[in-house]
């Protein structure tokens, strides 16, 4: 049988590479489809038409186009669309992101849903994050509001996106884009073509021009030339990424959460009203977000909050991602799920640190099967914030919970993604509101999961796409 | 592919085996021998010119040790005949520390006139200027493109690149230094474009590459481009001739180096799908493609395996000797009834990513 073949797209046109890089399931090895992979020169070429994108996106009103990313989200979610010579159903779909990403089936679902919750909500979304302008500026690029000149100049014509291959629910942040007229470059992660190549047939066939995209597969040197040619990027990477790009205005990089529940001192005598809501943020989506939460700080009571995770998360095991129920995620690669267990392990060498799950697990951590492996729900108790593993995180369920006191615990935390404060004591939740180390803040008992799409996630994109600037009239 | 008869291999490999025994002879005879090569065969204990009769003997050699090209007088490797003539040295690519030297006297000459027999007079045209824009200084590639530029009634212009300073830069993680390093190059290049009139360029892919970024290299005139240096995939000459050279500039890729001269490449036909294979200049050089873990057994047709070569001049003898580059093995074809190297990528590439630079 004929493996389906993504062509690369070169504002929209199909392009058949002669290098061709194969993709496979990852417990049992079938041959799923293949990719043509891009030379990075291609891109440096190409980007020589970006602004043809803009052009063809700003020849639509922004309103029409929020109607055609919205038809494009039914598409997504419903129909047969085109893939390789053939069609793929939205259960195909599915399956096949499921096969090479190691998510359970029905988080890929969820994820599609999540996708199509952003497209339908656009309008809103956009309304919110631009509080209310009239999108006719960014087409024009200046009009008036409110009696005073506004201006906004696009930063680039197309935005880059290097996305990763084990987390399909960030395709949720550029798919606003579009509707603001700034094409798209796609560098898709190796494993997970799936959504990218999906959604672009399905933005096709809703009306949206096809040379507003550009699909570039590839190896890192791809990225680079992303990175290097395109003049705003979006990137995924580790803590060191994040380092090497700081400060750098073209690059947005979204690396690890380290998303935390801090509970303040005067709810922390109930924490077991706050459990569910713990566990839900640890869990939720095989524990892979930068959203999930990896700690949980409070002045006492550490120990039995430990414990009482430990044993609502330590007996759950992998499951066939088939499996409605599935709660944990494959890694495809064997090697870092090893990498990642020798490193806690290594962690747990300090005094004052334990492993709490390891008494109600029933088995190791790492669950090593033919192709691929699994890590175990892990709780660590950490009686300092100065233990290595009070601040660390990992793309499975894990969470260290940390003794510390509240008067230190905003400024210990270090960076944070999402921070939910639980506490009533107005100056504890002042100094939150004041905490710039805490990106989104939920005040009150959000589990950390739990994302309002109408705010800004790691900065407003509208600011990272278009600069406000000063335009006068005679 | 256009494959070569029987009888052409056969008398390709014929005057092979005919060459490889008087450059034997020449070598190892105490009249016309290299001090370097009596004195090895005294410590071997067996006499060469009696022993080698073809190639398959070569494997009486062991696999040739180029730390001797760093660390021998350079007068040792004077053949007698040669003797009170001066030499000229080259030095190899982009190694760092003590490089590797050959000395020479006409056989850069020699091989670059036998190559500008497969140059069109079309793409290349005769009397047209060229422009080398690649590693110069000490290599030889520095003389034979000036060379062949007069032997094809004109001459060439420079613009120098040293590769020793970016395997630095790229070794202590300067990316932006190797970025400008490259751009300088290649603005150079711009302004010589801008002012002169050139025909023909010899250059390497990176840079070949870069200076499409910053010009149209057809709309500059030139006709020809004769590239070597890195590794060509196929999906990169695809591009490099569909898109950098926009399908109206001639392509000439070359692999070669200071220690074998250069191997022309067989023209690309549709159902070699850019795939590019190397032939050496037989009977002064001779590839093969062997077995890494047991060098003295070649692999089979379309295998991989480590590139070896043997170099076979009066100039020069070096036999067995193991490249960093591996490639496939192709059959004997029409223009080179001899066995070709293909896709040639660095050594161990399929096991790890290996930075070559702009070189």
């Amino acid at each position: 049988m004929t493996l389906p073949h993504f062509p690369i797209l070169r504002w929209g046109e199909p392009y058949e590479s002669l290098d061709v890089d194969t993709v496979v399931h990852f417990a049992t090895g079938e041959e799923l489809c293949q990719v043509s992979q891009a030379n990075p020169g291609l891109i440096s070429r190409d980007m020589r038409q970006a602004g043809r994108a803009r052009q063809a996106l700003r020849s639509i009103p922004c309103e029409h186009l929020c109607r055609i990313l919205s038809k494009a989200a039914d598409l997504f979610t419903t129909a047969n669309l085109p893939m390789g010579s053939g069609t793929q159903s939205p259960d195909d779909f599915v399956r096949c992101q499921s096969a090479t990403t190691g998510l359970p089936e029905h988080m890929c679902r969820f994820n599609m849903s999540k996708l199509h919750h952003v497209l339908t909500n656009l309008d809103a979304i956009l309304n919110s994050l631009t509080r209310g302008l009239d999108r006719s500026i960014m087409t024009r690029g200046y009009g008036i509001e409110a009696d005073v000149m506004r201006s906004l100049q696009a930063n680039s014509p197309v935005l880059g996106m290097v996305l990763p291959s084990n987390s399909p629910g960030t395709h949720g942040l550029w798919l606003p884009v579009p509707a603001l007229q700034i094409g798209l470059v796609l560098k898709p992660g190796p494993l997970e073509p799936w959504t990218p190549f999906r959604m672009a047939q399905a933005f096709f066939e809703a009306g949206l021009p096809r040379e507003s995209i550009g699909l570039y597969p590839g190896g890192a040197e791809v990225g680079m030339a992303v990175v290097n040619h395109v003049q705003r990027t979006m990137i995924f990477g580790s803590k060191a990424t994040v380092e090497q790009y700081r400060g750098n205005p073209a690059v947005q990089v979204h690396g690890p959460g380290f998303s935390k529940i801090i509970i303040g001192d005067d709810c922390v005598d109930q924490w077991e009203q706050y459990l569910d809501l713990m566990v839900d943020s640890i869990l939720l989506n095989g524990g892979r977000g930068c959203i999930n939460c990896s700690g949980i700080w409070v002045s006492r009571h550490s120990r039995d909050i430990a414990e009482a995770l430990a044993q609502r998360l330590g007996p759950v095991t992998p499951l066939p991602p088939t499996d409605p129920n599935a709660p944990l995620a494959a890694f495809t690669i064997i090697a870092q799920a090893e990498g990642i267990n020798a490193m806690i392990e290594q962690g747990l060498q300090e005094s004052g640190v334990e492993d709490v799950t390891a008494r109600h697990r029933g088995g190791d951590r790492l669950v090593r099967e033919q192709r691929c492996a699994y890590l175990r729900p892990t709780i660590i108790h950490c009686d300092s914030p100065r233990r290595a593993l009070a601040n660390t995180e990992y793309m499975f369920p894990f969470a260290s919970v940390v003794e510390c006191p509240q008067s230190e615990m905003l400024a210990a935390i270090g960076d944070t993604l999402v921070g939910t404060v639980i506490s009533e004591d107005e100056n504890f939740r002042r100094a939150a509101v004041d905490a710039t180390n805490i990106d989104r803040l939920n005040l009150g008992a959000v589990p950390t999961t739990r994302l309002n799409w109408l705010q800004p996630h790691e900065g407003n994109i509208i600011s990272f796409l278009y600069r406000e600037r000063a335009l006068q009239v005679e | 592919m256009t494959v070569a008869s029987g009888s052409a291999v056969q008398i390709a490999r014929e005057a092979l085996h005919a060459h490889l025994r008087e450059i034997i002879k020449w070598h190892f005879s105490p009249e016309t021998g290299t001090p370097i090569w009596l004195d090895w065969a005294r410590r071997a204990g067996w006499n060469p010119v009696e022993k080698i009769q073809t190639v398959d003997d070569l494997v009486h050699f062991p696999n040739f040790a180029d730390e001797s090209l760093r660390n021998e007088p350079l007068e040792r490797w004077v053949p007698a005949a040669y003797k009170g003539r001066p030499f000229t040295i080259f030095e190899t690519g982009g190694t760092t520390g003590m490089p590797k030297q050959r000395i020479g006297w006409d056989d850069y000459k020699i091989d670059y006139e036998q190559f500008s027999a497969t140059l069109s007079d079309a793409d290349f045209p005769r009397n047209g200027y060229w422009l080398m824009m690649g590693p110069t200084g000490p290599r030889r590639l520095r003389l034979a493109i000036e060379h062949l530029a007069n032997f094809r009634g004109c001459s060439c212009f420079f613009v120098d690149l040293d590769p020793r300073w970016v395997k630095k830069l790229i070794a202590g993680k300067q990316f932006d230094q190797a970025k400008a390093y490259m751009e300088h190059v290649v603005d150079q290049a711009v302004t010589i474009l801008t002012h002169r009139r050139v025909d023909a360029l010899f250059t390497t892919p990176k840079l070949l590459e870069a200076l499409a970024e910053k010009v149209s290299i057809p709309d500059c005139g030139i006709k020809g481009v004769f590239c070597g240096g890195t590794t060509m995939e196929p999906q990169y000459t695809r591009f490099l001739i569909e898109e950098v050279l926009e399908g109206r500039t001639k392509f000439v890729p070359t692999y070669g180096n200071t220690l074998m001269g250069l191997a022309c490449h067989k023209p690309l036909t549709p159902a070699d799908c850019y795939s590019i294979t190397y032939y050496a200049p037989q009977p002064r050089a001779m590839l093969r493609v062997v077995d890494p873990e047991q060098p003295e057994r070649v692999v089979g047709y379309d295998q991989w395996g480590r590139v070896e070569l043997t170099t076979l001049t009066r100039e020069f003898f070096m036999p067995r000797f193991l490249e960093r580059d591996e490639a496939i093995r192709r059959p004997p074809c029409e223009q080179f009834p001899w066995d070709g190297v293909g896709e040639v990528r660095p050594f161990g590439a399929s096991k790890a990513t290996i930075v070559e630079g702009v070189y």
